[in-house]
């Protein structure tokens, strides 16, 4: 159920700050998809396993050799902001 | 009341690259954001591929904890806002991990004590802020750098056993060859759990993140029972919270109140298929793994029949341990290597040897075949360490080859009961300090160079012809 609640967390989480407009208009969207997915719970999943990216593959890794790297310029080609090779970024608050 | 502790630490593994992508993963020196890719900057359609070596290293650690290898696990996202993490998620395993269970036995006090170890994982990195006034800067050179994480059980008592327990984990990681584990270079990080514990019920949890000095843990942790300590003790309650640690002030700085806890919405990485580790290869890494500190401790003891105290100063870090064997090697005598080593190599190591174990080991044999005195020999150690400079060379240049040729000293020795014949007299007389006088004599004459042992001899001989 998407109530105010709910969405004053996802908000938060995602750290975005909503008009009332926007947040009923968001309210319902996600109530809807929500919906939408409740479909699948008719399914019956005993035994099935809750998730396999790859049925049957396993490991996929490669050796421990370096490969060229992008140039400085290049890594920060669309950065909107950058400072003597930094990427530039608002203040920051708090920690992860 | 009790304190207790439980540790999660982050170990940074010396591979080449980084955890899934092919940019290397050395960042300490390198220019800002100079170590990245698509895959590490987070770009849409950029794909992992997990690097063996970062499993294989996870793996040595598990196997030397005693901890039981999951047989397949996964990788799962962590999610998270923060400007340090492209991806808007850390690729971490939390729903299996690698490894669960094992321990650490270190030594507080020289008495055994052990941890046991909960589980381990394998992560990847996030990139360091700069903080400025007016911003952030961003560097992700370190950014998907592989990470094994460690989580103990609350088993810790004292802010001394979590520092000592970290050496013990320092000396082990260094020992297996996966990481350097330096804390100041980040190569260690630690958050700690502490809580008191009153009439056996458990206290609130805060937590204390980003440790990155032995002394700091122990200062930090400390820090955190006294402020617990207080309000418990007149019965009110402790809050639950998340603290960093300014290093400098030696003050915990309040970062959050548990209510506003994160919600990280972990799930499967659907870019990664599962971890799938075969006997076979399991049964490799094994066979890969170097000594373990303690099987080598045990080793030095009955090879070398060193005290367990030698030994265990020896194996703080493994190039010592590596050097005094070289040194053992040369010399054909581990308690004479040892000796050497302990006494007046150590207090020159920095980062490394102060003279090659070849050199040393040369230097210790011309000691004991005669050759040179050991105070001379001491003494060119020192100008070799300090100065730089090749210990034979110096040796050489000095010409300190020791005079311990009969005829030689014979003819020093008449020379010297020439020149003072009273106090030959007085030895014949029955003083028996005036052959030190002489022998002193000689010395001064041959620089130290004579070979004192023999020459009281020789002198006692023709004072008494």
């Amino acid at each position: 159920m998407i109530d105010d609640r709910v969405m004053a967390r996802i908000e938060q989480l995602a750290g975005l700050e909503l008009s009332p407009e926007e947040r009923e208009a968001l309210k319902a969207d996600l109530t809807r998809i929500l919906d939408y997915f409740q479909k699948l719970s008719e399914l019956d999943t005993q035994g099935v396993p809750p998730f396999e990216p790859l049925p049957g593959q396993v490991n996929a890794w490669r050796e421990d050799e370096p490969a060229e790297s992008l140039a400085q310029g290049e890594s920060l080609a669309n950065a909107p902001e950058q400072e003597a090779g930094y990427f530039k970024v608002p203040r920051v608050f708090g920690e992860p | 009341m009790d304190v207790i502790i439980g540790l999660e630490i982050h170990v940074q593994l010396a591979t080449r690259t980084k955890l899934f992508c092919r940019c290397r993963a050395d960042y300490f020196a390198a220019e800002p954001n100079t170590l990245t890719c698509p895959v590490c900057l987070g770009m849409p359609g950029a794909l992992p591929v997990p690097n063996r070596k970062a499993v294989e290293y996870a793996l040595r650690v598990a196997f030397a904890l005693g901890s039981e290898v999951q047989p397949r696990s996964q990788f799962d996202r962590k999610n998270y806002f923060y400007p340090d993490l492209p991806k808007g998620y850390q690729i971490t395993q939390r729903a299996v991990p690698l490894a669960v269970g094992g321990e650490l036995v270190y030594l507080l006090d020289g008495e055994e004590r052990r941890v046991r170890i909960r589980e381990l994982h394998i992560e990847e990195d996030a990139g360091k802020l700069i903080h400025t006034p007016d911003g952030a800067l961003v560097d992700m050179n370190r950014c998907g750098v592989p990470l094994v994480e460690i989580v103990t059980e609350p088993d810790l008592r004292a802010p001394r056993e979590a520092r000592e327990f970290l050496r013990a984990l320092r000396t082990l990681l260094r020992h297996l060859g996966v990481s350097n584990a330096d804390m100041e270079k980040g190569e260690l990080r630690c958050d700690a759990n502490l809580s008191l514990s009153q009439d056996g019920e458990l206290g609130t949890k805060v937590e204390i993140k980003n440790l990155n000095s032995f002394r700091g843990v122990e200062r930090a942790l400390a820090k955190a029972a006294q402020a617990q300590a207080e309000p418990l003790s007149r019965g009110e309650r402790v809050m639950q919270a998340t603290y960093g640690w300014d290093e400098t002030r030696g003050e915990l700085l309040l970062q959050r109140q548990k209510e506003e806890a994160h919600d990280y919405r972990y799930f499967p990485e659907p870019d990664l298929v599962p971890l799938e580790l075969s006997p076979e290869f399991l049964a490799q890494v094994k066979e890969g793994m170097p000594e373990l500190p303690w099987a080598r401790r045990d080793r030095f003891v009955s090879q070398y029949g060193l005290s367990a105290r030698d030994a265990e100063v020896l194996l703080a870090e493994p190039t010592l341990a590596d050097y005094f064997e070289q040194v053992a090697a040369g010399v054909g005598d581990g308690r004479e290597a040892a000796n050497w080593v302990l006494s007046e190599v150590l207090r020159y190591w920095r980062e490394g040897p102060p003279v090659p174990a070849g050199e040393l080991a040369e230097l210790i044999r011309r000691v004991r075949a005669g050759r040179v005195s050991r105070t001379n020999a001491k003494q060119v150690l020192e100008e070799a360490a300090e100065g730089g400079r090749s210990l034979l060379e110096l040796l050489e240049s000095r010409a300190l080859e020791q005079v311990s040729d009969e005829e030689e000293l014979r003819r020093l020795a008449r020379e010297a009961i020439a020149a003072h014949p009273q106090a030959a007299a007085d030895f014949r007389a029955g003083k028996a300090q005036a052959l030190g006088f002489l022998v002193g004599q000689v010395m001064r004459a041959t620089r130290g160079r004579a070979d004192a042992k023999k020459l009281s001899q020789i002198l006692r001989e023709l004072l008494t012809e």
